[in-house]
């Protein structure tokens, strides 16, 4: 059986879907970073992918351009989850709906 | 007229000006850290520079030619259409010696006033207003126009106002002064009014001298109006330049004697006294001038009547005297300075200054001389009876008065003029005799409680009796000279329309000249022969005669001595007034001995100066003025008459009053004939004048003003009521559809917003959960709507 561009759709479908679950059910704000993690991953994954059974290298510069984007989001990202622990004590985002009405 | 240049002549004016200034912005000041003199010696020095100054104008004059006069022009002053008038001095003859009567009697009176209102809290307020009114009267008298006249004319009725009432904290000095004031506005109406109807004929008089000419040059039986009649065929009528040349032709001695005249100015553009009298002697404009009418009446005779009406308003002249006698209730300088010498002297000045307007009208001439004698007789009837020494005084100045105006009625203007300086010599000290007695005896006017104050205050009592023969007419003093040339004119005046012509004034005149003699001794034996009937000696027991009369006199004393407090002793024996006061009176006298001299009768063979200085002046009318040809005999009668009635009244009083020992007086008084008490109760009250114009003119105007109250009241302001509740009626409906329509949508769209607002907010929760379960849900419906729409 060769591998298909349609498993790595599957693999990146499943990927969304457990970044998305993540997402939807953790509270901890790190987690949910791991999550957004879960769903950038995917969507790099499908653009290899579409790059690999396409044409061109479109797709895989992309990626590369995802992969440091998501390293750039992480640091902004860990900076506002630390900030948002200084404030509360605590890392739960339920915690941090001070804005709401 | 020759104008030779004065630079000098604006300070004459200007000086007392500059003391107005100086106490009446700092007077309260300085008087509070400096004391009195530093108020009283600015104020009395800077009138005395303006005598000087006067006299070295003066001087100046009479080393000019016969016709000349100086002239100052300061600045061009209104300049409207055609007219213009300029603010200019003009000092000729006439009014040369109305300065130095004026400056002269003026400064004297102001160092009496140091004695007089010593102690006064406001010292400053009067010597202040003093120096205007001097400020005010030389502008009037050297004013070379008739506008800068009517300043100063507005001038000195004000400082009369604001001297009259200068007590103002008394209500009846107060209302004195309204009156004055309001009295006088009556006679500047008259004076604008004439000055504009004036003017305004003089503009449109050119277009009536056509036909005018047009009448002389088909009569033409003499040169003169044949060459009118030449001029007018030669050139357009009322051409600047024609007018010129005709007044060179018709003036031509003086023009032989003098340098060429200006051109005259044409009609209607100048308001100066030299322009108009050139315009009328040109033959063609004046007869133009004679023929224009308003209203059916001849516009000159017109102009001349309703300036004459301001004359009687500033003069004090029947129907408009009756101001003057309650302006007594001013300080007595002021009575002597504003009441006697000057201010009111003032419409005889107007009527000499303009002859050459009264002597082209015999109308006016007539109206000026009869009003003249009948208030001379009339005022002296009133003088009579009055017991306020200050108020025969007063009678007698408006019996004067009158006199001068029957002088400058039948024409003989320096006449007039000699007798109002000779009157302002000796009323001025006569009034200021008064004041002497008044301080004396501690503010008491009422001539009923004075007495033997001659031996009390022998100086007051010698002043003041010579005072009384000169205005009585006592041979060789100075009234003698200038009443009897007065009479002799009226009775021998060619000009009067009168049936007889000037007899009947001089029958008025010369029981006035009678009475006047009568009255004048009855005062001075009341007050200075006798007993003293003071406070001091009387012990305050009713004095005879009509005590419901003596309480207003008491009162009014009582207001004196409150607002003198240094005379306030309420005691003692009179005594003789303070060196500045006597000195003063000393020199008056002296002058009232001898200022008759310079106008000596002609009967007499001697010269004349004041005729003789004075003719330049009147020169221009003096073609006008006739003589009804009475000869010397009548004239040498005449005179012996006025002799014997100044005697006859003299030895009246003396006999009646002298030492209070007669008790003819007393007896005529308590007399149980009801004719005689009757005479005597309305002459007493001044022939109930004041009443009937209480009833006339005052009753009637407060009577107007209620109505007028009422109307404003009650129609003008319920239309204004109206108005406003209409107004709100609209600002009611407006204000509901406010509320209900605008105010509705503007709430309803906000609510709309608010409502949106409050369902909107719920989104968001705070929980990132619900947001990425929006999220997905988005993305799931975009990616199933991108596969619907695709499909």
């Amino acid at each position: 059986m060769t591998i298909g561009l349609a498993h790595f759709l599957v693999i990146s479908g499943v990927l969304l879907a457990l970044g998305l679950y993540c997402l939807v059910t953790r509270r901890n704000a790190v987690a949910l970073l791991m999550g957004v993690e879960l769903v950038l991953n995917a969507a790099i994954l499908n653009l290899v992918a579409f790059s690999r059974f396409g044409r061109g290298l479109d797709g895989q510069v992309f990626a590369l351009f995802g992969i440091v984007l998501a390293a750039a989001e992480a640091v902004v990202a860990l900076a506002i989850v630390l900030q948002l622990f200084r404030a509360f004590r605590s890392v739960d985002t339920r915690e941090a709906a001070e804005l709401k009405e | 007229m020759h104008l030779a240049s004065f630079p000098l002549l604006f300070l004459i004016p200007v000086l007392p000006l500059i003391g107005a200034a100086y106490n009446g912005l700092f007077g309260a000041q300085i008087q509070r850290r400096f004391g009195e003199p530093a108020v009283h010696w600015p104020a009395i020095v800077l009138p005395w520079g303006s005598f000087v100054l006067s006299l070295a104008a003066f001087l100046t004059l009479a080393g000019q030619g016969h016709g000349a006069a100086l002239y100052q022009n300061l600045w061009g002053w209104i300049r409207i259409g055609v007219l213009s008038a300029d603010v200019a001095f003009l000092m000729d003859r006439l009014s040369g010696v109305m300065c130095l009567v004026v400056t002269f009697v003026g400064s004297l009176i102001h160092v009496y006033s140091i004695g007089y209102m010593k102690k006064d809290p406001s010292y400053w307020r009067f010597f202040s207003y003093l120096n205007l009114f001097m400020f005010a009267m030389l502008t009037l008298v050297l004013a070379d126009n008739f506008l800068l006249m009517f300043v100063g004319w507005e001038g000195v009725g004000l400082c009369s106002y604001l001297l009259i009432s200068f007590w103002y904290k008394e209500r009846e000095k107060a209302v004195a002064g309204m009156k004055a004031f309001i009295v006088n506005r009556v006679g500047d109406f008259g004076y604008s009014l004439g000055l504009f109807l004036l003017f305004w004929g003089l503009l449109a008089a050119p277009a009536a001298g056509v036909r005018a000419h047009a009448a002389a040059g088909r009569q033409a039986s003499t040169p003169q109006a044949t060459e009118v009649a030449a001029t007018e065929t030669g050139g357009a009528p009322g051409e600047t330049a024609a007018s010129g040349e005709t007044a060179g032709a018709h003036a031509a001695e003086a023009a032989a004697a003098e340098h060429a005249p200006a051109p005259i100015p044409a009609a209607g553009t100048s308001v100066a006294f030299r322009d108009v009298e050139a315009l009328l002697a040109d033959p063609g404009k004046r007869a133009g001038v004679l023929d224009a009418r308003v209203l059916g009446i001849s516009l000159l005779t017109l102009a001349a009547l309703l300036l004459f009406v301001g004359a009687t308003g500033k003069s004090a002249q029947i129907p408009l005297y009756v101001w003057l006698p309650d302006a007594m209730a001013g300080p007595t300088p002021v009575s002597a300075l504003i009441h006697a010498a000057t201010m009111v002297t003032a419409g005889v000045y107007l009527v000499a200054r303009l002859h050459f307007i009264y002597a082209l009208s015999p109308t006016a001439m007539t109206v000026v001389a009869t009003i003249g004698a009948l208030t001379a007789l009339f005022a002296a009837t009133i003088g009579l009876f009055q017991y306020d020494i200050k108020k025969v005084l007063a009678y007698s100045t408006v019996s004067q008065l009158g006199f001068m105006f029957v002088a400058v009625g039948v024409g003989a203007y320096w006449v007039g003029i000699f007798h109002l300086m000779t009157h302002a010599f000796f009323k001025a000290c006569l009034f200021l005799g008064s004041g002497s007695v008044i301080v004396g005896c501690h503010h008491e006017q009422d001539m009923r409680r004075m007495g033997g104050l001659r031996k009390l205050m022998p100086v007051t009592a010698v002043t003041y009796v010579i005072a009384c023969a000169a205005i009585a007419g006592f041979p060789f003093l100075s009234g003698f000279f200038s009443k009897d040339e007065i009479l002799w004119k009226a009775f021998d005046s060619g000009n009067i329309l009168l049936p007889g012509g000037g007899v009947f004034l001089y029958l008025l005149a010369a029981i006035a000249a009678l009475g006047t003699s009568f009255y004048m001794f009855r005062s001075y034996y009341m007050t200075f022969t006798g007993e003293y009937h003071g406070a001091a000696a009387g012990g305050g027991h009713a004095p005879a005669g009509n005590p419901a009369m003596r309480a207003p006199n008491a009162a009014g004393a009582a207001h004196d001595a409150a607002h003198a407090p240094a005379h306030a002793h309420g005691g003692g024996l009179p005594h003789e007034s303070p060196r500045s006061m006597t000195v003063v009176l000393v020199i008056l006298a002296a002058l009232a001995v001898v200022g008759g001299y310079i106008g000596l009768p002609h009967l007499w063979g001697l010269p004349n100066l004041f005729e003789h200085w004075l003719e330049p002046v009147f020169h221009g009318s003096s073609d006008l003025i006739r003589s009804a040809g009475r000869g010397e005999g009548a004239e040498w009668t005449l005179m012996l008459l006025s002799v014997v009635l100044a005697f006859a009244g003299f030895g009246a009083a003396r006999s009646l009053y002298r030492d209070a020992r007669s008790q003819v007086p007393a007896r005529l008084l308590a007399s149980p004939n009801p004719l005689v008490r009757g005479v005597h109760k309305t002459v007493f009250n001044k022939y109930y004048v004041d009443e009937a114009y209480q009833a006339l003119f005052v009753d009637r105007s407060v009577q107007l003003a209620r109505w007028l109250a009422w109307w404003d009241l009650q129609v003008i302001d319920g239309i204004v009521n109206l108005c406003g509740t209409i107004g709100r009626l609209f600002s009611l409906l407006q204000g509901w559809i406010d509320d209900r329509f605008v105010d509705g949508l503007v709430n309803r769209v906000g609510a709309i917003v608010t409502g949106a607002g409050r369902r909107l907010r719920r989104i968001q929760s705070g929980q990132i959960q619900a947001y990425v379960y929006g999220l997905t849900a988005g993305a799931v419906a975009l990616v199933v709507l991108a596969y619907l729409l695709g499909r």
